[in-house]
């Protein structure tokens, strides 16, 4: 896992949620695109984390061959729909899968950093605590952890898939009348959302970004 | 492979209609089910782009790059209505 | 929106997940490069047909000759290695296939047609002249790698034509129909070429 800050020419600016395409160009020519979320929050400078993935072919480059001072082309800011402001309310029930935090870490800090009045709430899984990133940093949130694949001795986080029954526990009760955002891979999404459902929030009030299998590519 | 969603291909959307789309209401040409392009699914197929109604699964877009030219075909969509004032 | 447009912009160090590109010319065609994995491209969801259900048909207006998977597999089948060149620039060398010639199924029908259409679950097509699926350069594939093709990768069968752009290799494939002109399939309608041999990198109509 890497944190890269980007120094992008004439940055308008983001809003909480947006991401940023970048692309690599080899030196035959040949191109390859991916998206990631930016994980800082508005008026922070821009900052995207990538997880190295086994068959990446993005990743590897990103994570291991890129220098300070390295250039490579970004598109964006991207996104309008899995977006959030502080006008647009809460709750805030936030829920990431694996190495999708950093949508999340951008609205969490925006609340801070905007000072405002919504209460947050962040379901936040992923495989072993090694696998978990921001976590001093999110200690400062209402933040429940799930390690899914294992878990340290004395853990008393949830250590199991999230399932309909775990998010009665942590999700806002639905009265509160809540906005979710779930982001990552697409079967993460698909259960959390429908479980979310199933609990009573209307599904006009959960936001859903989905990204590969493996998290991203 | 996994569907992702409108949200993956914002930036290409962006570039061929100019402005931001992941919030435009797409309708599907198939069973008229309304939503966001952001929540419909995305195949990124190879030699393009296929984007299906989450509902019915019945082809709403298509974006394919022939050389240095975006092609997009809305032809599966019956309506794609874009927000602007507010 | 976009940072940079000079389209020489070049990313330091950065070479994609190929080998070197610089194998044998003699079997990577020009702008393709070697890859160990086997990426999963698709253009909708993986169809799931039960095998009791599924069926293979030569058409031609209405069905000429049809399989069922037990007739299908009863069949006269060899296995095929070969090297499969993707038209998203990554080619894969020496992959092993098992499966019908197509020459055995057009066998057992009368026709004089020019042209196929590839038909699939999902919809896919795609076509192909008559002389490119026959005389050994076609088979209907059910076995990669010694297992039975994956779901993904278009189990329970597709088409394997790896001497064209591997989007002619349709995933998921139900039958061929017999036409007399050829016409556009899935990918040729949006500009894809209508042949799409990797040597003269046929990839896009008019190249």
């Amino acid at each position: 896992m890497r944190t890269l800050e980007l120094e992008i020419p004439d940055w308008p600016g983001h809003v909480a949620g947006q991401h940023v395409d970048v692309r690599l160009t080899a030196e035959d020519g040949y191109r390859a695109e991916r998206a990631y979320s930016l994980a800082s929050a508005p008026g922070e400078p821009a900052v995207i984390t990538v997880e190295r993935l086994e068959n990446g072919e993005v990743s590897p480059y990103l994570t291991q061959n890129v220098r300070p001072g390295d250039a490579f082309e970004i598109r964006g800011p991207i996104g309008g729909y899995f977006v959030w402001r502080p006008d647009d309310g809460g709750p805030l029930f936030l829920a990431a899968g694996g190495s999708r935090i950093a949508p999340m870490r951008a609205i969490l800090r925006h609340r801070r950093n905007s000072m405002s009045e919504v209460k947050a709430r962040l379901l936040y899984s992923s495989r072993t605590l090694e696998d978990v990133i921001y976590r001093e940093e999110l200690e400062g949130e209402e933040v429940f952890h799930t390690l899914t694949r294992a878990q340290p001795p004395g853990w008393t986080g949830y250590s199991r898939r999230v399932d309909v029954d775990l998010l009665r526990e942590v999700a806002w009760p639905p009265e509160h009348g809540p906005l979710a955002f779930v982001c990552g891979p697409t079967s993460f999404v698909e259960s959390v959302a429908a479980g979310l459902v199933e609990i009573g929030y209307p599904p006009g009030r959960i936001k859903t970004e989905r990204f590969g299998a493996t998290g991203g590519r | 492979m996994e569907a992702l969603d409108g949200n993956a291909i914002g930036g290409t959307l962006y570039d061929v209609f100019g402005r931001e789309m992941t919030m435009a209401q797409a309708e599907c040409g198939g069973c008229g089910a309304r939503g966001p392009v952001a929540e419909c699914e995305v195949y990124l197929g190879g030699p393009g782009v296929v984007v299906r109604c989450r509902v019915c699964h019945s082809i709403v877009i298509v974006l394919v790059q022939v050389r240095e030219m975006m092609c997009i075909d809305c032809g599966g969509l019956s309506d794609l209505e874009l927000p602007t004032w507010r | 929106m976009k940072k940079e447009t000079d389209t020489s912009f070049v990313s330091r160090g950065f070479r994609g997940r190929r080998r070197d590109a610089a194998g044998d010319p003699a079997r990577v065609p020009p702008g393709q490069s070697v890859t160990r994995d086997f990426p999963v491209l698709s253009a909708g969801p993986t169809p799931h047909t039960p095998l009791d259900r599924w069926t293979f048909s030569i058409e031609i207006g209405g069905t000429l000759r049809t399989w069922t998977w037990e007739e299908f597999r009863a069949l006269p089948s060899e296995p095929v290695t070969a090297d499969i060149h993707c038209v998203t620039r990554w080619s894969k060398l020496g992959t092993a296939w098992e499966g019908v010639s197509v020459d055995t199924l057009l066998a057992e029908v009368d026709h004089d047609a020019s042209y196929v259409l590839a038909f699939c679950d999902g919809g896919y097509t795609t076509n192909l002249p008559l002389e490119d699926v026959t005389g050994g350069k076609a088979w209907v594939v059910y076995t990669f790698e010694g297992e039975p093709l994956d779901p993904e990768h278009g189990g329970p069968a597709r088409l394997l034509v790896p001497h064209l752009y591997f989007w002619k290799s349709a995933k998921w494939v139900r039958g061929l129909r017999l036409l007399d002109e050829d016409e556009p399939g899935f990918w040729e309608t949006y500009g894809y070429h209508m042949y799409g041999d990797p040597w003269r990198e046929q990839r896009y109509s008019g190249d």
